[in-house]
Order: structure tokens, then C-alpha cells, then sequence
């Protein structure tokens, strides 16, 4: 009798019961709808961009005016909107380089830095207030970043440097630099929280100080996370949009992006760019309004070969200390 | 500089076997009339950690209750007794690992030589580049095994070859012969008992005069556990070790004098090891080596 019932409970299928099937069902596709709106996107960028350039335009049977890719990658003038036209992205690529790498190099040590205060150094009393505090920061409103800029960053530039123009990229990479510093803290100080008491224990019992151990063990235990903190927000400073727009400016320089002192110029980035054709005069069908989806197209590539590569990076180390 | 000294104004303790490092705890001049020749230290030899009276409490739990014992230099000393008694805050108290407890609270004297190491002037950072810690799980860092065994010797800024430091402590720690083709390969690819030699060379590299080891063989194999023993012994040559173990055996084995705490924090029993085991004075001692007592 009771050996009958054991048997039943041991043989009954749980796995295809309809409510199983149903919840699997829905997963499944929640999981994939984010996986259809990437490849959406990836294939509207690729199929507008294609009506752009000359080479692939008749392909999906589009006549009229298009751009050489030569002249698309090669090119050093932006003039979308006014004859003759020019589209050439470089202008556009340096800038968004020059703000990104701008931004990293305030954002990535502050931002490390602060990672290691919170996790080794602040009381628990103190990450109470400065945890939030960071979240606060990553939750502003790009624009208000943008004013920010604009009303105290720049003001506060042209009083240390008169020459520098109204719109500048020196403004625009502090914003974005301030902008990202949360992610890479808040990130990084996950990854270091996370690296086992046994090593602190370790370090402290062979006499290091809280520095020699914050840095010379804690930090490179935790290097996996903090690259991964710095891929997040580098690409974040890659696709930024608003505050870039608005402390930038909208004048397509082309800056050579090894010369600091382009920092001083303005100089108008991809995204820039981009949302100027948005808002231009610009119609439907106009190559000036397909020129956006190279654009774009093109941030998409430098996006994705970022992230590939960081992602070698950071397997790398993860190898090296896991 | 400041780092590697009790206080700023002492000279460096670079060579921990310097006969005038009482004067590098502090510069001011060593608490006077520390009994060295009292009690019967094993063999004859001085004594090189005293407590005395000391208390410990977790929050309002107390973990040690007035423990006085002398440690002898050179010497192997054991620390046995159940689990929970307080062996391993004991040995905390010795390097002020404590310290980093925020419940933990030390009261009492324990002098390290002359020094009273609780007071004021002593700094816990030089503090424990003189007493070397090996800890109960193996911990070695996340570089590589070079870099494990010469952390000790960068952070300490010390002079020397550390190439030939480095081999002589690994070889020292029964590891050299396994790992001289892969040093610059993580030290988290090695076996746990590999990991916990490399913890012992890490220890012993930058030459302390202490070495603090937290049951370094329970989690090793018989064969790892013998060759740990027989490091111990020839450590005790150079250097005075302080181990907890829970094995009786090898508590007998390798140390010259043993302590058996007992639940409560209480030091039952402190005396040369063959005593102990032989004919302890205390019933509860006798029982819990022969098993009776939990
Ligand atoms: N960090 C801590 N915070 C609070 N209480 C602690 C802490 N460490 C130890 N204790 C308490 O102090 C007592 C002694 O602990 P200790 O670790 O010294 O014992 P032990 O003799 O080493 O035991 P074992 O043989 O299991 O390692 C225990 O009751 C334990 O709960
Ligand atoms: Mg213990």
C-alpha cells in the first residue's frame, strides 16, 4: 500500500505539467524579447545605413545622392545641412574619443579611489550616507548634467583659461567624467567587498599596512570587477548624449584628438551629431537624414568592439586570479 | 620608514635575529624586571612571550579569562584544548590581530621580550612583521607564487636578493622542490597543502622572530601533515612557534611545551609538553587527552 503510493510519487512528471510548460513559456520569452529588439535595431541601423553609402545603395534599391564609405571614413568635414555637402565622421569620431578618454582619466581614478575608501576605509556609518549618495549622482538627469556644465564647469574654466571657447570639450569630458564616476565606484566596490576576509587577515598577519593591503591585495583580487566597472562606464561615455550635446557644442572642429590642446575647442561628437540631424531641417528620404544611421551604425561598431575587447581583458585576469 | 619600527625614532628590525631588538619595540628604555628565568622554561631557555593576566571579551562574552603563561624562545610551543576555548584568540592577542575585530576587547599585559606589546607607543603594523602568522585555512593572495612568498620583504622595503630569499623559504617550507618550475604561476593552482606551505614560506620569508600557527595541518593529508611536522621542528631552530592543534599527537610530537585550554577561556594546564601528557596534574586535563571530555 504504502510502497504503492512511493512509487507514484517517485514516478509522477513534475517537468511537463502545464503550469511548468506555461512558466517556461513566459521566461523564455521575456529572454527574448530583449534578444529580438537587439537584432531589430542592429538590422534597421544596418539596412538604413546601407542607403547611405554608394557601394550598397543600389542593393536595397535606393537612387539619388549617396556617399562613398571612403569619404564616410576618410572625410574631416561634417556639413550635413549645407551644400556642398560633406560627411565625413572623423571630425565626429574624435570628439567622442577625445570626451571619452577625457572622462576616463578623471573618471576611472576617482572613481577607484572611491571604491577602495568605501570598501576598506569609511565606517559603516559613513557608506551609509555615501552609498546612496553615489546612487543619487548615477540617477541625475543627463540634461541637468549638460547645465551643469554649461553654468558652473565652463564659467569656472574660462576663469583659469581665458582662451577657451564657450563650448568645450575640456567642460564636456569633467561632466561625463563626474557623470560615470558612480558606476565605476559602485561597481568596483562590489567586486572589492566581495574579495574574501581571509586575504585582508592574510595581509594585515604579515604586518602591511591598511594601504599596502587596500592596494596591494584587496584591488588586484578584485581586478576582474573593476574592469568590468571600467568597460561599463567607457561605454557609457561613448554613447552619452545630452550633457555632451549641451557642453560640447554643435560645431563639427576636426580636433586632432593627440593634441590636448583641442581640449580647449569645441567640437561636436557622434551622438551630438546625431541629435542635431534629429532636430534639423531634415527630410525623410534626405542622405543627410540617412548619414544618421552610418552614424550610428558606426558608434555601434566602436561600442561592440570596446566591449569585446574589455571582455578579453577582463577573461584575461580573470584566469589570472580565480 | 615609519612603518617598518615600533615608533619613528627606533632603528630598523631588517634582521629579526638581532640580539638588541628589545630597544626596536620602543625607543624609550624596556619595562625593567621581566621575570626571564622563573618557572621552568623547556631546556633552559628564555622566554620570549609572556602574558600576563589577559582578558578577552567579544562584545559581553568573555573568551579568555586571565591567562598568564611564558612562552620560551626557540621553542615549539602547543595550544590545545576544545573548540571555542579560545585557542585562536589567544594567539591574536600575541600579534594584535584583535585589533581588527571591532567586538574584540584585550585587556591585560603581554610582553613580547620586555615590551609590553598593548602599550600606547607600540605600533601593531611593526608589531606583526616580528610575529608571523600562518592561519587555520590556507590563504595565499591571488599573485604568484613569488610574489606570495616576497609580499612580506616589498611591503617591508627590505634589502637583500629576495630571489635567494625566496628559494631558501620555499625550501624551508617543504615547497621547493614542487613548485620551482612555476613560480610566477598563481599561488591559488597549488593543492590546499601545497597552499598552506606557501603560506608557511610566506610567513618565515621576511624573518620574523614569532611564528603564530593557527592548526596549520587540519586540513592536510597525512603525508602533508608529516611534512609540515618535520618544518616545524627544524623552524623551532631559528624562530619560537606557537601552534594550535586538535590533534594530541602531534601536540606530543613536535612541541616542547603545551597549554590545554578549556571551554570558558580558562587555561587549565601550562607545562612542559611530556608532563602534560604523561602525568598531568589536572583530572580535566587527563581526561580530555585520553578522550573523556569533549
Ligand atoms: N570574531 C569574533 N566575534 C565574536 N566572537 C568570537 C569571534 N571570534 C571568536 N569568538 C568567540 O570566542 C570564543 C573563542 O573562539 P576561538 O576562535 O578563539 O576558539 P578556538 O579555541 O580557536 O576554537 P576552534 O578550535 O574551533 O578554532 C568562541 O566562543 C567564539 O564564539
Ligand atoms: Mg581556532
Amino acid at each position: 500500500m504504502s510502497t504503492d503510493s512511493l512509487t507514484q510519487d517517485l514516478t509522477q512528471r513534475t517537468e511537463n505539467s502545464s503550469r511548468e510548460l506555461l512558466a517556461r513559456a513566459f521566461f523564455f520569452g521575456c529572454a527574448f524579447l530583449s534578444i529580438v529588439t537587439t537584432i531589430s535595431i542592429a538590422v534597421l541601423l544596418v539596412t538604413e545605413a546601407a542607403k547611405f553609402f554608394s557601394i550598397t545603395a543600389p542593393l536595397v534599391g535606393v537612387e539619388g545622392e549617396t556617399a562613398t564609405i571612403a569619404e564616410f571614413l576618410t572625410g574631416t568635414e561634417w556639413r550635413p545641412n549645407f551644400t556642398p555637402h560633406e560627411f565625413g565622421v572623423l571630425p565626429l569620431v574624435s570628439a567622442t574619443l577625445m570626451i571619452t578618454f577625457g572622462s576616463a582619466l578623471i573618471a576611472l581614478p576617482l572613481g577607484v579611489a572611491t571604491a577602495i575608501y568605501l570598501s576598506e576605509y569609511a565606517s559603516e556609518r559613513a557608506r551609509s550616507f555615501l552609498k546612496p549618495a553615489l546612487e543619487i549622482l548615477a540617477g541625475v538627469p543627463t540634461v541637468i548634467y549638460g547645465f551643469f556644465a554649461l553654468m558652473y564647469i565652463t564659467p569656472a574654466l574660462s576663469t583659469i583659461f581665458p582662451d577657451i571657447s564657450f563650448f568645450n570639450l575640456l567642460s564636456a569630458s569633467i561632466v561625463v567624467g563626474i557623470m560615470i564616476i558612480p558606476m565605476v565606484a559602485s561597481i568596483s566596490e562590489d567586486a572589492m567587498s566581495a574579495v574574501p576576509d581571509d586575504l585582508r587577515q592574510a595581509g594585515y598577519g604579515m604586518g602591511a599596512t591598511k594601504f599596502d593591503v587596500s592596494v596591494g591585495v584587496v584591488l588586484p583580487a578584485a581586478t576582474s570587477g573593476v574592469v568590468a566597472s571600467f568597460i561599463l562606464a567607457l561605454s557609457r561615455a561613448i554613447g552619452e548624449t545630452m550633457a555632451v550635446t549641451i557642453a560640447a557644442g554643435s560645431q563639427a572642429n576636426m580636433l586632432n584628438p593627440l593634441n590636448p590642446l583641442g581640449y580647449f575647442e569645441s567640437g561636436m561628437p557622434m551622438t551630438a551629431a546625431m541629435v542635431q540631424l534629429l532636430h534639423g531641417d531634415i527630410t525623410g528620404g534626405g542622405l543627410a537624414y540617412r548619414s544618421l544611421f552610418a552614424i550610428g551604425l558606426t558608434l555601434f561598431v566602436i561600442t561592440l568592439a570596446m566591449n569585446i575587447v574589455s571582455d578579453l581583458v577582463a577573461a584575461r585576469y580573470r584566469e589570472e586570479y580565480e | 620608514m615609519t612603518r617598518e619600527n615600533m615608533t619613528d625614532e627606533a632603528s630598523s628590525p631588517a634582521d629579526g635575529g638581532d640580539p638588541t631588538t628589545d630597544e626596536m619595540l620602543v625607543e624609550t628604555s624596556p619595562t625593567a624586571g621581566v621575570s626571564e628565568s622563573d618557572s621552568g622554561t623547556a631546556g633552559g631557555s628564555r622566554t620570549l612571550v609572556e602574558a600576563r593576566n589577559v582578558n578577552v571579551w567579544y562584545d559581553d562574552d568573555q573568551a579568555l579569562n586571565d591567562i598568564s603563561l611564558e612562552i620560551p624562545e626557540n621553542r615549539v610551543t602547543a595550544m590545545i584544548g576544545p573548540s571555542g576555548c579560545g585557542k585562536s584568540t589567544f594567539l591574536r592577542c600575541i600579534n594584535r590581530m584583535n585589533d581588527l575585530i571591532d567586538a574584540a576587547r584585550v585587556e591585560g599585559d603581554l610582553f613580547l621580550r620586555n615590551k609590553n606589546v598593548y602599550d600606547d607607543d607600540v605600533d601593531p603594523v611593526a608589531l606583526r612583521r616580528r610575529v608571523g602568522m600562518v592561519f587555520q585555512k590556507p590563504n595565499p593572495f591571488p599573485k604568484s607564487i613569488y610574489d606570495n612568498v616576497a609580499y612580506g620583504l616589498e611591503i617591508q622595503d627590505k634589502e637583500g636578493d629576495y630571489d635567494e630569499i625566496v628559494e631558501r623559504s620555499l625550501k624551508r617550507a617543504a615547497l621547493w622542490d614542487e613548485v620551482e618550475d612555476q613560480l610566477d604561476e598563481s599561488g591559488l593552482e597549488l593543492s590546499g597543502g601545497q597552499q598552506q606551505r606557501l603560506c608557511i614560506a610566506r610567513a618565515i620569508a621576511p624573518d620574523p622572530e614569532v611564528l603564530l600557527m593557527d592548526e596549520p595541518a587540519s586540513a592536510l593529508d597525512p603525508v602533508a601533515t608529516s611534512k609540515i611536522e618535520d618544518l616545524i621542528s627544524e623552524l623551532a631552530e631559528e624562530y619560537t612557534v606557537v601552534i594550535v592543534t586538535h590533534n594530541m599527537q602531534q601536540a606530543a610530537r613536535i612541541s616542547d611545551k603545551t597549554a590545554v585550554f578549556l571551554t570558558g577561556g580558562e587555561l587549565v594546564e601550562f607545562g612542559d609538553t611530556q608532563k602534560i601528557f604523561e602525568n598531568p596534574d589536572s583530572q580535566r586535563v587527563e581526561d580530555y587527552i585520553t578522550g573523556k571530555f569533549g
